[in-house]
């Protein structure tokens, strides 16, 4: 995955670099899934799919660009800098975490993931535990996420519908 | 422009569609038990029909899904979803409460459990199909107008 995604960056075609983009998220789906999130997973493999044919097809009207331009070495500096300064703190934070894996109630008795796991089935009757704290326990945070689709929807066909309109009103 | 497309991908895509709207449909309703729910039932709806919208061409596509029935659909699930919100209100005072659990608790693992988890799947499912839809049917009009200065040849001047 990280390979594909320095790929993407320094690739000159920009098909290739959407279709390296594609192994990324597709690689981030088989992750999901080894991590067992199934619905995770599956949202991502579709979502990826039809992201990877909107931008194809974006790609093949554009044509082939290829990108140029002069090497510069000030930016590459900082982005040393920047990853050196956040690995120290990152390498340190490590040693503080728990193993990779490891249930956060393990650690925390009173963690409100236990709450869910043990009452969801009573409460919510959702055999399903992702959607019991998606879609009830946490609905809040779905109502905000439906809102931002919708604005983004909405802000999204009012940009381009500003030409297409010729044809909706003929079909 | 319509003739170029392969015998091939306008037949199978043909066969495929149903099926792949039948598994859409199913996560949305199922996500309560198995793996899946509305965002990625909506989403692969959406797919069937960016399938035949891609393969078919655009009146295929909308002889399948009018544009006032995808725009109805978006508008409906969002409406959907908050008036369950408000449902929870009215019957147990409390914004989003899961009031047919409360009264009516299905059989775990049985379809109906889970009270109004059902409901807002289904209603996240029309909003994501529809708006999806919407927003690659917008985007492939665009293409086919071919109208130089609007859409993605726009891309190039950068």
């Amino acid at each position: 995955m990280i390979i594909a995604a320095v790929v993407a960056l320094y690739t000159e075609e920009l098909l290739s670099a959407v279709i390296a983009l594609g192994a990324v998220g597709f690689g981030s789906s088989g992750t999901f899934l080894l991590l067992r999130a199934p619905d995770l997973a599956i949202t991502q493999v579709v979502v990826e799919v039809i992201t990877l044919v909107l931008l194809i097809r974006a790609t093949m009207v554009v044509g082939s660009i290829k990108t140029e331009g002069r090497q510069r070495y000030l930016p590459y500096f900082l982005a040393l800098l920047a990853v050196l300064f956040l690995t120290t703190f990152v390498f340190f934070s490590f040693a503080e975490m728990p193993q990779f894996g490891t249930p956060v109630m393990e650690r925390f008795e009173d963690a409100p993931s236990i709450y869910y796991l043990l009452r969801g089935l009573d409460l919510t009757g959702s055999a399903n535990q992702v959607m019991s704290v998606l879609l009830d326990f946490r609905i809040y945070d779905t109502l905000g996420e439906a809102t931002v689709i919708f604005t983004a929807v909405l802000g999204a066909l009012t940009l381009l519908r500003m030409r297409g309109r010729k044809q909706l009103d003929g079909g | 422009m319509e003739d170029n497309r392969s015998l091939i991908i306008k037949r199978v895509s043909r066969w495929m569609a149903p099926f792949i709207f039948l598994y859409g449909v199913y996560l949305a309703l199922y996500g309560h038990l198995s793996p899946g729910g509305g965002f990625p039932g909506g989403v692969v709806v959406a797919a069937a029909f960016i399938l035949i919208l891609l393969a078919r061409g655009e009146p295929a596509a909308l002889s399948k899904i009018p544009y006032a029935v995808a725009k109805e659909l978006d508008a409906l699930g969002a409406l959907l979803f908050l008036g369950v919100g408000l449902a929870g209100i009215g019957v147990s005072g409390v914004f989003f409460a899961n009031f047919i659990q409360e009264f009516l608790p299905g059989q775990p693992l049985e379809w109906f459990s889970g009270g109004t988890i059902i409901i807002n799947n289904v209603a996240i499912a029309m909003k994501v199909a529809g708006s999806i839809f919407l927003v690659l049917y917008f985007l492939s009009v665009l293409r086919i107008s071919g109208e130089g200065e609007v859409g993605f040849s726009s891309l190039e001047e950068k």
